[in-house]
């Protein structure tokens, strides 16, 4: 009996010890490593993680003074007077169903550039004109904004001179916002149709050409190349990318709402504004800071859940993938 | 091959073609027009914007804007260099460690590279939010009317860590073990070994990195306030395309008299002074930018 305790206690303790120990020969072992990585990980804490306690600010009456921890705490009051007011619905509304058509839209004339790409011949033509088609991507959001001016001004736009030459009345662009999701759709695929393509056609270009060619003595014509070998090659990645920009659903992109839409035009928010440029006004106009850390705080909490669903999902349709 | 598969063209291969060099053509020359648009009326003169708008060709010749935007350099040549300065070093430091960050977390025998990827990767999925954000920058870190408010936020993505990641795991392990056994650390290696071999990830991800750079004015905007002398580009600007009074005020120095001073030719001038010099550039390192979605997408 003796010995048996004996036998059963010693490998314990050495395996206490052993653990104990070798966390730190561990973290010892793979110190240039985790020194590598230093450098990321502070520059992270500090820009990322930091902040996120500063979300308490949704749940009190911030003072500037006092700082955030020290103000007077009001519980769901700010999301209260969020939902009171119809914002938090209006915002969430616009930032989905602007995200929605960008997504829907967005793919759908990517793919149809990369099918159109992939039966040019001529070699110039396509280069030239794939150049073209990218360079949107690469300006700023203030440029894309200037554009838009030089297009919709009342007085000098492009747009009001077509008009006038046609005999139409010229429109008041800034101060109509019925056509204002139309001006936002138009100017987010004319910059990121270009470039989001190229992923279509780089899967295009992974396709089997001896599937088309067998298509072909088959008696396929263009068309029915398009439609039955093409297109179903594309789905799997229309399904993947789908999934991953249905995860951002409540993510704004604000610079190209701001530049488009203007610091102040109030007469163009029922249809412009979303969560990034609400919250944006919160903070540099109207400095009610636990407003718009409510809206930042709703925004994050319902978009995690929104990633969780899409990864989730995409576990099942297609496990390698997924996200984690 | 070529001469058969000539022959044999059908009229439904034809038809698509025209459809594809109709509507390749044409969503070019939309994303080409309003580029233009710019350029022509940045040459034309005041006179004949205000009479007949913008137009693809200017109506009437001027060179005017472009003058008084030179005739007083110094805020643009100001702004060039801020931008530039911030654009070198961020990319520089950034790009340092965004490999050296990629290398060690595609390491198989590293023992924390999942919990690390991981903390990283949990930034884009939950964030604090705009308004914690300034305040830390502002109330703690005082980093208002500071260029380091431009510049470290930009210095690293999670984005582009992975994208990082991706691309260095395309070098064989052996390359590390074969080192260690000469008796290499590991970041002796990756100095001597994996940053000479990853060159083509190195363009790819400092283009990226610079360009948000580049095409920064969202920090500038937050963070620098309208009465720093020189200000980084993008928001330049952006104080142009929008404030006439800075326009006039920028102009002051000129000695042209407030009235003549042309303010929507020079928002265009100033833009094509902005932007030409990227949009030159961008043809010779596009096929970087290509090489860094396609892997981006397969990753995921």
């Amino acid at each position: 009996m003796k010995t048996e305790a004996v036998t059963v206690q010693s490998p314990t303790v050495v395996v206490k010890t052993k653990t104990k120990e070798s966390v730190f020969k561990r973290l010892w072992k793979h110190r240039t490593l985790l020194l590598m990585c230093m450098p990321a990980i502070i520059f992270f804490a500090i820009f990322a993680y930091l902040p996120m306690p500063g979300l308490y600010l949704a749940f009190v009456n911030y003072d500037y003074s006092l700082g955030i921890f020290d103000s007077a705490f009001v519980g769901f009051d700010n999301f209260k007077f969020l939902v009171m007011t119809g914002d938090l619905w209006k915002l969430t509304f616009n930032t989905i169903a602007y995200n929605l058509a960008f997504i829907v839209l967005g793919n759908i004339l990517q793919i149809a550039v990369a099918i159109m790409l992939n039966e040019l011949t001529n070699k110039w033509f396509k280069k030239v004109s794939q150049t073209i088609m990218f360079l949107p991507h690469f300006i700023s959001a203030v440029l894309v904004g200037l554009l838009a001016y030089n297009i919709l001004s009342y007085d000098y736009g492009v747009l009001n001179s077509f008009l006038k030459m046609v005999g139409l009345d010229p429109v008041q662009t800034y101060s109509n916002p019925e056509i204002w999701p139309y001006i936002i759709v138009i100017t987010f695929l004319w910059q990121s149709t270009g470039y989001g393509s190229i992923v279509y056609f780089a899967a295009i270009m992974g396709l089997d050409k001896s599937i088309l060619e067998a298509a072909e003595i088959d008696g396929a014509n263009a068309f029915q190349r398009i439609r039955y070998i093409i297109i179903p090659w594309l789905k799997p990645t229309f399904i993947i990318l789908l999934l991953f920009s249905l995860g951002g659903v409540l993510k704004g992109n604000f610079g190209l709402f701001y530049n488009l839409v203007g610091a102040n035009n109030t007469m163009l928010y029922p249809t412009t504004d979303i969560i990034e440029t609400y919250v944006f006004r919160t903070l540099m106009t109207n400095f009610n800071f636990s407003l718009g850390s409510a809206v930042s705080l709703y925004q994050s909490v319902f978009g995690l859940v929104i990633v969780l669903t899409a990864n989730w999902i995409i576990r099942k349709v297609s496990p390698e993938n997924s996200l984690f | 091959m070529e001469q058969t598969s000539r022959r044999n063209i059908d009229t439904s291969t034809i038809m698509v073609r025209i459809i594809g060099y109709g509507f390749i053509g044409l969503f070019a020359l939309c994303c080409l027009f309003p580029f233009i648009l710019i350029v022509s009326s940045s040459f034309s003169s005041e006179k004949a914007i205000m009479e007949s708008g913008f137009a693809l060709w200017p109506k009437e010749f001027s060179t005017f804007a472009y003058e008084i935007v030179f005739k007083n350099p110094r805020l643009v040549i100001g702004s060039y260099f801020v931008t530039l300065a911030i654009t070198i070093v961020g990319t520089a430091v950034g790009l340092f460690i965004i490999a050296m960050t990629g290398y060690a977390l595609q390491r198989q025998d590293f023992l924390y590279r999942n919990k690390i990827s991981f903390y990283i990767y949990f930034t884009t999925l939950f964030s604090g939010g705009l308004v914690p954000f300034y305040l830390l920058m502002t109330k703690y870190l005082h980093l208002q009317d500071n260029y380091l408010a431009v510049l470290l936020p930009g210095l690293l993505s999670p984005f582009l860590i992975i994208m990082m990641k991706a691309f260095t795991k395309s070098i064989p392990h052996e390359i590390t073990e074969s080192a260690k056994m000469d008796g290499a650390g590991d970041f002796t290696i990756f100095l001597k070994i994996i940053l000479p071999m990853s060159t083509p990830a190195l363009a790819t991800i400092g283009l990226f990195i610079a360009l948000g750079y580049w095409n920064e004015w969202y920090n500038s905007m937050l963070f620098l306030s309208p009465n720093m002398e020189y200000r980084p580009l993008q928001l330049f600007l952006y104080n142009v395309v929008t404030s006439a009074d800075f326009i006039r005020n920028s102009a002051a120095a000129s000695n042209v008299p407030a009235q003549d001073i042309p303010l929507e030719t020079m928002k265009m001038a100033t833009a094509v002074v902005a932007t030409g010099p990227v949009i030159l550039f961008y043809p010779f390192v596009q096929k970087y930018f290509i090489s860094g979605i396609t892997i981006g997408a397969v990753k995921g």
